[in-house]
């Protein structure tokens, strides 16, 4: 009986229905302090003077601190694993409080106080005085003669990369045709649905306990240290049920200062809880990137030279800084095949909110860019988009000329046969000629690829399980469940390695970095491949104990044997021999052999795979209101195998209506002339309810990922891609209105469809 | 946590007065739907509140003898939308009011509140505005009913003194008599979010295709909603087509001058008033019993 590919309920659905599931603030203990953060109000310059006498007098308040309270140790806040090369670490750029004002919400002191609404008091009573500057909203103004820098010594510029395959002057010479265009994309927000949250507390023995709503405890507890500049073993954080990620929690927010706080308060509890605004503007956003696209075709549709080159105003602080941009370049880089092919990256300090991890780290960004220009370059030489693409996309056996990185299974060309025919694609065109009037319909389409982890970037998983006396497992997993069911395809993967049943196996959900197996988190789509690795090796390794016992006590030979539905069973026939329980039972109490089955496993992943698909999508657009309404939309893709269809469906339904977002309404908005966030906010941020949110159509081309647990590749992230150029190019379809700037909201569209003069 | 003084629960209009006149500064709450964000928000941090939450001689709609429709402003829009005066005499009334926030803020939140709270955007107003509506109100001193286009003085202002109650939304049977209606609640989002244009038309049809009388009413257009007399001149009295439809969409424009904010430039709004115009004569013409 197999486990993987099945539809079991997910392990938290119950608790999470019934509202037992434990998040960070239901946690909170009694004697909890709260503590508030007190912002610049200013985009750009210095603290002058700070005044908080009267924020200390304030009955209730405990505590008040400022930039000249807090350690000078610059440090990083991305959620990166550690490197022991100097060269590969993160910018180390922030302190816990600073003085030096580089956006809008920058963080000068901190208030502890009995209550949340005392703390709030408190903050308005803090008097300060600025030395302004001129805002950096954009790359020009931060590039540009005399502007201030915001880190000494970079010109504002945090980094540029650039790499070439092949010979691209004379690919591009060698073209018939060159396309060249540019995209913009949004700055956008991941709107998770509980609050940046954590609290912290100092144990009698010096110790620190951070409980967060993260991402990565692990990184989390290396962040803190480093930040505070104590050991890392002094720090222990814990991580419960957490509100959703999106990668805003693959990075060390608001820990380290709750972690200094807790240190001053005699052992009580401060709890640092972020209001939605705050959450909006002053945790992390998606990278805007500026994109110049030149490709060289053939008149056959061979595509023979490709160049792109992406620029990024990233915001006051490096955070994730250039990882995002460079990562863009390499999945530009992955879809099709040229002769030739180059990327420039830069990314560049200005003084406008942090940009951090959002799922897809870069790629929706990139994507919109191609697969919108590809798109372009097809209607332009007259063959049809999905020929174009099918022409040129990349084939089983690619290698990555980069990264060595090779694809082992590839239904690309599946995903796109299937969600042609979902929708309809070929009787749809025919009908959608010639339209007049006010209400156009249009069919578009986007492919993507993706990466399964990191790889050849450090991947390292942790899993460990134990057998109990009736025959059922614990396992503990280093990499988190933050609502997208890691912990019940990772215990999917330890049954169906282990040969027991699903319902024997107990997920730890929580991580706690005193017991936890070591693992950098869940980010980048990793968790059922890399951490799923881990996860098999633990339970191949329990297999075997069990096989061996049972051995030992029957003397049945050990490759006569194997596990299956929890029997030990003759492997020939499948006639149980004995339960694994009795096995468990011998491993606890034999007196003369006894040795509780357990295995403790880390897997280094030096391998990655290449997940693909696409989105198919038919729009109507009223021209006169500029609104696009979704008739139909499927997003098909190739993840290997499907560990569990249910699952894999639900994250692709969140992953799309993300997508719908970036393509036609979110924004966050700054005031032009103070940089000060305009719309942070559920009400005007316009993050699409379930009415603005369509039918999903979901389908999967299962391919065997040879690399991969049982065959299995990301799914994670890669909803989110391809939607908005997919709806882009069905606006296109529909009005023969190019739309190169994210998003496409009414104003635009009406703007834009007037100089056509279709309205 | 919501910073807030006093909370007073009052047990009828004449103390609700009294606790107004008693507590200078207090703010009267309802459904809080309004009230609390200004809380939230610190323009009301530390206010004293006096509840008329549910107040039953403030809730439900009646009709008087003279046909008028009496509306109380305690009544929620879930409330609203689905009182049978409402749905036979007021149906579009009831679907504007269908169209605020979401199931929830629809639950708590009262007309009454919408009024009161002066937002030009409010998805009742342009509909009461188009009825002619008059509200009741009463203090400490008496009673006096206002015309709702005199209420508004400009955005979140209306002529409420401090122990003032809206009592009664009137309607007289003379404005929605054989009136069809439709309001267009144009905003980013099909829910939870406030309009960037609410356009109104009610119409009387006479013989299937004569337009008797015209009302055109916007939210969002100009700091408080407006009626627009200058698009319902050109429809009165004249035979539906979609010639008249272009030229009330361009008679819209004459009487509205909105800005340019980054919530919408004045080019788009500009767009919107003109097409929504159309698109809700249209409609409100079917409605009315219009055959084109």
């Amino acid at each position: 009986m197999h486990t993987v590919g099945t539809k079991v309920q997910r392990v938290d659905a119950v608790a999470k229905v019934r509202g037992q599931a434990k998040y960070v603030d239901d946690l909170s203990t009694e004697n909890m302090l709260v503590a508030k953060v007190f912002r610049s109000t200013v985009a750009n310059g210095w603290v002058k003077s700070i005044d908080v006498s009267k924020a200390k007098a304030l009955p209730g308040v405990e505590l008040v601190v400022t930039y000249e309270d807090v350690p000078r140790i610059p440090f990083t806040t991305a959620g990166h694993p550690w490197s022991l090369d100097p060269e590969k670490q993160d910018v180390a750029d922030r302190l816990l409080l600073t003085q030096r004002i580089r956006f809008y919400g920058d963080e000068i002191a901190a208030v502890v106080a009995v209550d949340e609404l005392t703390a709030k008091k408190a903050l308005e009573l803090i008097e300060v005085e600025y030395e302004e500057y001129e805002p950096i909203l954009t790359v020009e103004d931060a590039l540009k003669e005399g502007a201030t820098e915001l880190h000494e010594g970079t010109g504002n510029i945090l980094k540029k990369t650039e790499w070439q395959v092949g010979d691209l002057e004379a690919a591009f010479a060698k073209a018939d045709c060159v396309f060249e265009d540019e995209f913009v994309t949004s700055r956008v927000q991941h709107c998770h649905l509980e609050n940046q949250i954590s609290f912290a507390y100092q144990e009698s023995d010096g110790r620190i306990v951070v409980v967060s709503s993260t991402q990565i405890p692990h990184i989390v507890r290396r962040v803190v240290a480093q930040a505070l500049g104590i050991p890392w073993g002094k720090v222990k954080v814990i991580k419960p049920y957490i509100g959703g990620g999106f990668g805003n929690r693959q990075d060390v927010v608001q820990e380290p200062l709750n972690a200094f706080l807790a240190t001053l308060t005699g052992g009580r509890p401060v709890k640092l809880e972020y209001s939605r605004e705050e959450n909006f503007t002053t945790t992390r956003t998606r990278h805007p990137i500026h994109f110049k696209i030149r490709t060289g075709v053939m008149k056959d549709g061979t595509i023979v030279a490709r160049d792109l080159e992406a620029i990024s105003p990233i915001g006051g602080y490096a955070s994730h800084g250039h990882a995002i941009v460079a990562n863009a370049g390499t999945k530009y880089r992955s879809l099709y095949s040229q002769e030739a092919i180059r990327y420039k990256g830069t990314t560049v300090y200005t003084t406008t909110p942090v940009t951090g991890a959002m799922r897809a780290y870069g790629i929706p960004q990139v994507k919109f860019a191609l697969e919108s220009h590809i798109e372009d370059i097809a209607r332009a030489i007259g063959m049809d988009p999905i020929a174009f693409r099918e022409k040129n996309l990349v084939k089983e056996g690619w290698v990555d000329p980069i990264s060595g990185n090779r694809v082992n299974s590839n239904g690309i060309r599946e995903c796109i046969k299937r969600g042609r025919e979902l929708i309809r694609w070929d009787e749809k065109k025919a009908q959608l000629k010639n339209q007049t009037g006010p209400k156009r319909r249009g069919l578009g389409m986007a492919c993507f690829s993706y990466n399964s982890g990191t790889y050849p970037l450090f991947e390292i998983a942790g899993a460990r399980i134990v057998l109990n006396q009736d025959g059922s497992v614990q396992l503990q997993i280093g990499a988190t469940e933050i609502g997208q069911g890691a912990d019940t395809t990772l215990g999917q993967i330890a049954a169906e390695a282990m040969g027991i049943p699903f319902d024997k196996v107990h997920v730890i959900s929580t991580q706690d970095t005193d017991v936890t197996p070591f693992d950098t988190g869940a980010y980048a789509s990793r968790q059922t491949y890399v951490s799923g690795m881990a996860v098999k090796k633990a339970g191949e390794e329990v297999k075997a104990k069990i096989l061996e016992r049972a051995h030992r006590m029957t003397d049945i030979p050990l490759q006569a044997l194997d596990v299956v539905n929890g029997w030990v069973v003759w492997a020939h026939s499948g006639e149980q021999v004995m339960s694994v329980e009795e096995v468990a039972m011998d491993s606890y109490y034999n007196e003369l052999t006894a040795a509780p089955i357990t295995a403790d496993v880390s897997n280094n992943c030096r391998v990655n795979s290449f997940s693909f698909g696409c989105t198919f999508v038919e729009v109507e657009v009223d021209m006169p209101l500029g609104k696009v309404e979704i008739l139909e939309i499927y997003n098909v893709h190739d993840s290997g195998k499907i560990v569990n269809p249910l699952l894999a469906e639900g994250q692709v339904h969140g992953g799309v209506s993300m997508g719908i977002g970036y393509a036609l309404s979110e924004q966050l908005l700054l005031d032009q002339k103070t940089g000060r966030p305009l719309n942070g906010n559920l009400l005007d941020y316009k993050l699409g309810t379930i009415m603005d949110t369509p039918d999903i159509g979901v389908a999967f081309v299962e391919t065997y990922e040879p690399t991969g647990p049982f065959g299995a590749k990301a799914l994670g992230e890669p909803p989110a891609i391809t939607p908005a150029p997919a709806i882009r190019n069905a606006i296109l379809d529909a009005t023969g209105v190019k739309f190169n700037e994210l998003p496409m909201n009414p104003q635009r569209l009406v703007e834009k469809f007037k100089a056509a003069g279709l309205i | 946590m919501f910073d807030t003084g006093n909370i007073f629960e009052a047990h009828s209009v004449k103390e609700a007065i009294e606790l107004l006149r008693s507590n200078p500064g207090a703010k009267l709450i309802c459904g809080g739907t309004d009230v609390l964000i200004q809380v939230r928000e610190g323009r009301l941090a530390g206010v004293d509140l006096v509840s008329i939450h549910q107040l039953p001689e403030l809730t439900g709609v009646t009709m008087e003898a003279d046909g008028t429709i009496v509306i109380g402003p305690a009544t929620s829009f879930t409330h609203l939308a689905k009182d049978p005066l409402i749905k036979k005499h007021l149906p579009f009334l009831g679907q504007a009011v269908e169209l605020v926030g979401g199931p929830q803020v629809r639950n708590v939140g009262t007309i009454g509140g919408n009024v009161c709270n002066g937002a030009t955007s409010a998805d009742s107003a342009s509909t009461l505005f188009a009825l002619n509506a008059k509200l009741r109100i009463a203090n400490s001193r008496g009673e006096r009913v206002v015309p709702i286009q005199e209420f508004y003085l400009g955005p979140g202002k209306v002529a409420l003194g401090q122990d003032d109650i809206l009592t009664a939304i009137l309607i007289s049977r003379e404005d929605y008599e054989g009136f069809g209606g439709y309001y267009i609640k144009y905003a980013m989002r099909k829910a939870m979010d406030i309009a960037t244009l609410g356009c109104v038309v009610l119409c009387k049809v006479k013989d299937k295709k004569i337009l008797e009388d015209v009302r055109l009413a916007f939210g969002v257009a100009a700091p408080t909603p407006i009626r627009v007399p200058a698009a319902e001149a050109v429809a009165k009295g004249q035979v539906f087509s979609e010639e008249l439809v272009e030229q009330f969409g361009k008679a819209a424009l004459t009487e509205v001058n909105p800005r340019t904010s980054w919530r919408a430039s004045r080019e788009f709004r500009l767009q919107l008033v003109e097409e929504l115009s159309k698109r809700a004569l249209r409609q409100a013409f079917s409605n009315a019993g219009g055959e084109c």
